[in-house]
């Protein structure tokens, strides 16, 4: 009950960075002992900069064990919180792990360097979907880690029926204080714009208008508006229905019978976490090795099998027990899932457009 | 005090250097940054290109600004207000404890800086969720009545928890919470100063307690007590993990549109100005302050 607070990929962490201002820049080389210098001319050392509760168990160690690599994970909560610790300069990382959109930023600002395919044999065991997605053509500059999909996370015994429709949380009084609404200002406009029976990119200004109303309207019904941590608000009974990614509710779900998800029929956001090597990374190489090992059916699967998120390989997926691959949670219907779409990074002003709407409806 | 400033100049200057350091460089330095970026706009993703722009200032105070300011003002004004209602009793009892239990008291106020803001304010959720502490308790209480009531044939209805946390009640409660020590130490401060013979003398002269409280206590503390209000009022102004854990949908206040600007938003340049917007009314509130402590002094001496 009240202590629920288990950790979650970006929940808990978000806070303290918060607490700590969001930025810091300190370096992540450090004076750690220097390790030998590897067959490939890299010192023995990859820097992994990813998101907590992201990796699996022994992950880390049986890189080290087959590539003598030793790897030293740092943990980002948000997207932002990376991004601001690249911006001034790469501090040491090797690999990263942001979202597409944020693989569009990172590029656009020139922080990436490309991949070279030719070491990365494994990528070949992606699903067709993931091989060649709209925000990174040709997988240039970013191979697959996970995906997510956004959708309602809900209580079974305090619902009346399956509340898949965005309706329920967006325009809807049946549920009264009982709502919770992610926060994001991107996914907030774009899934109202989705509701409205509108594509999630290039939103005509006045459906933006039409969304940021009806949230207003619905703001008397609507209990929190929360950051990603609504899995703990369902678990901790302080909502009932909640926009949230299936992933984190996947984990929950496991501790309460209770609990369940659904994709609204009108279709939702995809979002794809990312591995991806930032410019300036200190060795190169390694980070392509790490990559092509994290690819690896075996070394997938012992990952996916910890975090529960969906995978997008093909070979990792064949080798996963039955009960995460005919999870619906995990993999939402197919028919849904043809109505999701990824959002795209639509330039600062866009950004701009979005937090000021979002500000309108907080503090309307 | 002048004298030994006079003789020991060299020694004050050589004290002098590392804290003036410290200050120039890890606090003007970094502002002045920030200043300098409100009059700035994107010119890319990662970078600000500073170019004399008042956009900044110009968006900042749009009626949707001001309206968030305005608000955080009056959440902080309450919190402050609610700060030296519920300090005043504790900073009078502390100053008339006796010795050793002051020493206690006093460790009791400072105890919360012990742990962490954030580890305060969750725990501070854990006790006002739907399913908290309070709730919990609450209910185990109404159960139990209502049980009782059953034998006399009038059970209750079911419990219905409170709604305690996500709402305005709950920002200006947490705000209250971590704000309070801040106020109790300088009413103690102004208090422990305080020349007992004088409440004596109103006490003897045939003032009652009411009146000696409202005509010489609170007089007295008039410093302690704008000092205490000022330390309260303004980190309330411009909290932020409050309001972003306890509120509700309508608890935005302006620190968590700055901290977004300077996040998600990614538009640094108007941050920095409603970060300086904000500054600029602060040092008004400070100088008010100023000119009313001179105003006192001089028509006292």
């Amino acid at each position: 009950m009240a202590s629920r607070l288990t950790r979650s990929r970006r929940s808990l962490l978000a806070g303290l960075g918060a607490a700590a201002a969001g930025l810091s820049f300190s370096a992540v080389e450090g004076c750690a002992a220097k390790r030998p210098i590897g067959p490939n001319g890299e010192e023995l050392r990859l820097n992994l900069y990813n998101w907590d509760t992201y990796i699996g168990d022994t992950t880390l160690d049986d890189f080290k064990r087959t590539t003598g690599v030793e790897v030293k994970m740092s943990l980002f909560s948000t997207n932002d919180e990376l991004f601001a610790k690249l911006k001034a300069g790469n501090p040491g990382f090797d690999v990263i792990v942001p979202s597409n959109e944020y693989v569009t930023r990172f590029r656009i600002a020139g922080l990436l360097e490309s991949l070279d395919h030719a070491k990365i044999p494994n990528s070949a065991n992606l699903l067709p979907a993931f091989q060649n997605p709209p925000f990174d053509p040709g997988r240039r500059y970013s191979m697959p880690y996970t995906w997510l999909v956004l959708g309602i996370g809900y209580r079974k015994s305090r619902v009346d029926s399956v509340p898949d429709s965005w309706k329920w949380v967006m325009d809807s009084d049946r549920y009264k204080g009982r709502i919770g609404v992610f926060s994001e200002a991107d996914d907030m406009i774009e899934l109202g714009a989705k509701y409205m029976g509108h594509s999630v990119r290039n939103i005509p200004l006045d459906v933006i208008d039409q969304v940021a109303k009806m949230y207003i309207r619905q703001k008397p019904n609507i209990k929190i508006f929360h950051h990603d941590e609504g899995q703990d608000l369902l678990a901790a009974g302080d909502v009932d229905l909640i926009m949230e990614y299936n992933g984190d509710v996947a984990q929950k779900m496991l501790e309460d019978p209770d609990l369940d998800f659904v994709v609204p029929r009108e279709g939702s956001i995809i979002n794809s976490d990312c591995l991806c090597i930032p410019k300036g990374a200190p060795r190169p190489d390694n980070a392509h090795r790490f990559i092509n090992f994290i690819l690896d059916a075996r070394n997938g699967a012992a990952i996916y099998r910890k975090i529960k998120y969906p995978t997008p390989n093909a070979a990792a997926l064949a080798l996963m027990p039955p009960d995460y691959r005919n999870n619906s949670v995990i993999f939402p219907p197919p028919e849904v899932m043809a109505r999701c779409e990824y959002a795209d990074f639509e330039g600062l002003d866009r950004a701009h457009l979005f937090d000021e709407t979002v500000t309108r409806i907080f503090a309307a | 005090m002048d004298e030994s400033w006079e003789k020991a100049k060299a020694v004050f200057a050589t004290l002098g250097v590392a804290p003036v350091a410290w200050l120039v460089g890890f606090f003007l330095l970094p502002l002045a940054i920030i200043w300098g970026y409100s009059f700035g706009e994107n010119s890319s993703l990662t970078e600000i290109s500073v170019n004399g722009t008042l956009s900044n200032y110009v968006h900042a105070i749009k009626p949707l600004y001001l309206g968030i300011i305005l608000k955080s003002f009056w959440f902080a004004a309450l919190t402050t207000v609610l700060c030296l209602i519920v300090g005043f009793p504790v900073a009078i009892a502390i100053t008339f404890a006796s010795p050793r239990t002051k020493g206690w008291l006093l460790m009791l106020i400072m105890l919360p800086f012990w742990t962490n803001l954030l580890i305060r304010t969750y725990a501070l959720m854990a006790v006002l969720r739907t399913e908290g502490y309070v709730n919990t308790g609450l209910g185990v209480v109404w159960s139990a009545l209502s049980h009782l009531l059953a034998l006399f044939g009038h059970p209750l209805g079911p419990f219905h928890p409170l709604d305690l946390l996500y709402n305005n009640f709950a920002v200006v409660f947490g705000l209250v919470y971590v704000q309070l020590p801040f106020m109790v130490l300088p009413l103690y401060a102004a208090l422990d100063r305080l020349d007992r013979s004088l409440i004596e003398a109103s006490l003897d002269l045939g003032a009652g307690q009411l009146t000696t409280f409202r005509r010489v206590v609170v007089p007295l503390a008039i410093p302690g007590i704008i000092s205490g209000a000022l330390v309260t009022l303004i980190p309330s102004i411009g909290a932020y993990l409050t309001p972003d854990l306890l509120g509700g949908p309508s608890s935005l206040m302006i620190a968590n549109v700055i901290e977004r600007q300077f996040k998600t938003a990614n538009d640094w340049p108007f941050g920095a100005a409603l970060s300086f917007l904000l500054m600029y009314m602060t040092f008004l509130a400070i100088a008010v302050q100023a000119i009313v402590t001179r105003n006192r002094t001089r028509r006292r001496g």
